[in-house]
């Protein structure tokens, strides 16, 4: 894949991006990185199209949820300031997960309520901080994409993404204007796939109920394949929708937008 | 009220392989929902009043002790009498000794969660003093020798057969072969039997919603109208309600009042909204002799300047647990004790001890359907986090993830030695997994793997695939900058 030969986005001239390429740093998530790298892949594409520079500094690892939602601030603000500073610099931090970016964008302040500096750099950071298709959408004006895609699709809102960051008919418009793909709503989207985190390996029974109500509302929307923006709830709706033996398959959303489905979807074998 | 919080898990367990509660919990999820919406959608300026009710809330908060003095001054001005309980024990003497002095056998009591917080039921009947429920739900618990396992709908776990099996239990001066297919029969049959009642009681108890500054009044409101009967016929009324139940003015009251019915039940008001204020006056048809209030403490002036403060907002609506997916699935009784769902979780460890109820604010998805609901815009999934915190400092949660997140954050605080793990273990586990495409066991997963697959990893990180592409990508893409 090289990054000029695509140029598929439609950005919206009204839009205020900046006249020069906007420079965005990729915060890729711990989960994309260890588990589905073209999501990654499919970001930059995504970004690319649409005009801006990206680049993926090194020095990132997590957002610090997992330490900040089990009570430890320590470790959670030690994780905030190595990627604060991996990130100075750049226009844009931009996630491909609503809750990863509602970490660094809702919750990174709270951390240094003792610190008015150290407070102040985190505001800053955070104002530029943007969930991937809410960039897309809302910042940079995109109204449409390059891709096709041949079948029905239904779109999970995830929790953080929806609540935090107010991303729900973002990814609808741009999934609208990929060609072929027909969008089926599965009743009750924006209710919680009982991933949460670690709290799906702490309270696993109760989180198995309300992935199997969920699981239950996707197989009833009739689509094909599922789509959502957040890796973590991917896997655990992916993950019961293979134990239940449903043949629906799961993806990320920027897989379809980037038109970047040739990788097996999440769960899946490789052919061949 | 014994506590089961510390087997949350077990509670949950059970409450999940109860089938008839499973179905009852269906009406929950389906009911409550979509009538708060269309009541929320109906009046344009519903988010302009949580607002409103958010703030005159916290002024209230802020100046807790001037206000209550004020309330207390009215009441007292009013003919009735105030007694300070700072304990559920001091509660629960007040006003045992109120039955004393009145003699008191029967007492009548419309729906208070508070009573239920003080255990006064069970205190009562060790003393000889017959407790009966009048609000139907809170009837029919009693009769089952249960709890409720919601604050507004405390019979929400019941199905219909088991109210009719209880009714023929209990109700056995009545016909055994009457019909009670329909629910409006055994409404009736509960009125009825209930209206006796209201003429035997020496006592009325009942909560408030609403204690207001200005006059001194309390305020209930109820959908059966028994609460007026219970407070109106017996000789004594006695309300018991917690010191943050403060409101200033009754302008107040009707700004929150115009959230709660919508928040609760989706109705613009409840069908009765009953303001008392103090004993009978010479001229008035009716009302009680005696006016008493037991302003309950219980814990909540400690909450005052911490991080819980907010929680002191709750009116309790119960909209929180009506859209909580936890709550959803395991119903209140698992909470393992009165206050359940989102606002259970957040208040029930400062009034019984996180190291009881730690992990009733552990058990959330953190999904912010709760707050986002809430008409006093309580931050739940926040504070469910400072308490998290606290159980944290004082080394509360469980050993195993304890150290499974000390490992964890070593490799996040060290990004090199991060990347060259990760690529090493995930490569690993994506040749494993590259079969099927997944895992249906791991060891160490067993959390996850229990009921779900787990999706195997594409193979090599992210951060490697870049960093082979990287110098070809940087040049394209500078130079493309630059263009
Ligand atoms: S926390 Fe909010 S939503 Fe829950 S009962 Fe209290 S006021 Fe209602």
């Amino acid at each position: 894949m090289t990054a000029t030969a695509q140029t598929g986005a439609q950005p919206n001239e009204t839009a205020q991006a900046p006249k020069t390429a906007p420079r965005v740093g990729l915060f890729v998530t711990c989960l994309v990185d260890l588990f589905r790298p073209s999501v990654g892949f499919a970001a930059v594409k995504l970004m690319e199209d649409a005009g801006c520079l990206v680049e993926v500094p090194a020095a990132q690892t997590c957002c610090g949820q997992p330490a900040f939602n089990s009570g430890d601030r320590k470790d959670a603000r030690a994780i905030a300031v190595q990627t604060i500073r991996a990130f100075e610099g750049y226009d844009y931090v931009v996630a491909p997960s609503g809750s990863c970016a509602g970490m660094l964008k809702k919750h990174y302040e709270e951390l240094f309520d003792d610190d008015a500096p150290a407070r102040e750099r985190a505001a800053a950071f955070s104002a530029k901080v943007f969930e991937l298709v809410s960039f897309l959408t809302d910042v940079l004006g995109v109204t449409g994409v390059d891709a096709s895609f041949t079948g029905s699709v239904t779109y999970h809102d995830s929790c953080s993404g929806l609540r935090e960051l107010g991303i729900s008919r973002q990814p609808r418009k741009l999934l609208a204007s990929v060609e072929g793909l027909e969008l089926k709503e599965m009743r009750d989207p924006d209710v919680c796939c009982g991933f949460g985190g670690t709290f799906c390996v702490k309270y696993p029974d109760i989180s198995n109920k309300i992935v199997e109500e969920k699981t239950k509302t996707i197989r009833e929307s009739g689509a094909g394949l599922l789509l959502a923006g957040d890796l973590g709830c991917l896997m655990n709706m992916a993950g019961k929708l293979k134990r239940e033996g449903s043949a629906i398959e799961v993806r990320h959303v920027a897989e379809v937008l980037a038109g970047m489905t040739d990788q097996p979807a999440i769960g899946e074998k490789r052919q061949g | 009220m014994q506590i089961t919080s510390p087997q949350f898990k077990a509670n949950a367990r059970h409450a999940l392989d109860d089938a008839p509660l499973q179905r009852a919990l269906g009406h929950v999820r389906s009911g409550f929902i979509t009538k708060r919406a269309v009541a929320a959608a109906a009046l344009p300026e519903f988010d302009l009043l949580r607002d409103n009710a958010r703030d005159i809330k916290d002024h209230v908060l802020a100046h807790l002790d001037l206000y209550l003095e004020a309330y207390a001054e009215k009441v007292e001005a009013a003919g009735g009498t105030v007694h300070w309980a700072e304990t559920a024990e001091d509660a629960r003497r007040i006003i045992l000794d109120i039955c004393r002095k009145r003699g008191a056998r029967t007492v009548t009591k419309g729906k208070s969660m508070i009573t239920e917080e003080i255990g006064l039921n069970a205190f009562l009947e060790e003393h000889s003093v017959a407790p009966v429920e009048t609000d139907l739900g809170e009837y029919i618990i009693q009769l089952r020798g249960e709890h409720p396992s919601h604050i507004i709908a405390p019979a929400v776990h019941v199905n219909k057969d088991q109210v009719e099996a209880d009714f023929r239990r209990v109700h056995t001066h009545l016909d055994p072969e009457r019909n009670l297919e329909e629910p409006t029969t055994l409404l009736g049959e509960a009125r009825a039997v209930l209206r006796d009642k209201y003429f035997q009681a020496d006592i009325g108890i009942t909560g408030a919603n609403f204690l207001v500054a200005e006059t001194g009044s309390s305020i209930i409101v109820t959908n059966e109208g028994n609460g007026d009967l219970t407070q109106i016929l017996p000789k004594t009324h006695v309300v018991v309600a917690s010191i943050e139940k403060i409101v200033p003015t009754l302008e107040d009251v009707s700004q929150i009042l115009r959230v709660l019915a919508r928040s609760a039940t989706g109705q613009d008001m409840s069908v009765y909204t009953t303001v008392s204020t103090g004993p009978k006056r010479a001229g008035d048809p009716d009302g009680p002799e005696e006016y008493h209030v037991v302003l309950l403490d219980n814990g909540r002036s400690a909450m005052l300047g911490t991080e819980f403060q907010d929680m002191l907002r709750c009116i309790r609506c119960g909209a929180c647990m009506n859209h909580c997916p936890v709550y959803h699935a395991v119903g209140g009784h698992a909470y393992g004790w009165v206050y359940p769902g989102p606002m259970g979780a957040v208040l029930t460890p400062s009034l019984i001890g996180v190291d009881k109820a730690g992990h009733l604010p552990n058990a959330s998805t953190f999904c912010g359907r709760c707050e986002s609901v809430c008409p006093m815009r309580i931050p739940l999934p926040k504070m469910m986090r400072h308490w998290r915190e606290r159980e944290f400092s004082r080394n509360l949660n469980p050993a195993t993830a304890r150290y499974g997140l000390a490992l964890w954050a070593f490799f996040a605080r060290r990004p090199a030695l991060y990347q060259g793990v990760t690529r090493l273990a995930m490569g690993a586990l994506g040749l494993i997994g590259r079969g099927r495409g997944r895992f249906s066991f791991l060891p160490l997963a067993g959390g996850w793997t229990r009921h779900r697959d787990l999706p195997a990893p594409q193979g090599g990180t992210f951060q490697a695939q870049w960093a082979k592409a990287k110098d070809t990508r940087s040049k394209s893409a500078s130079g493309r900058a630059s263009a």
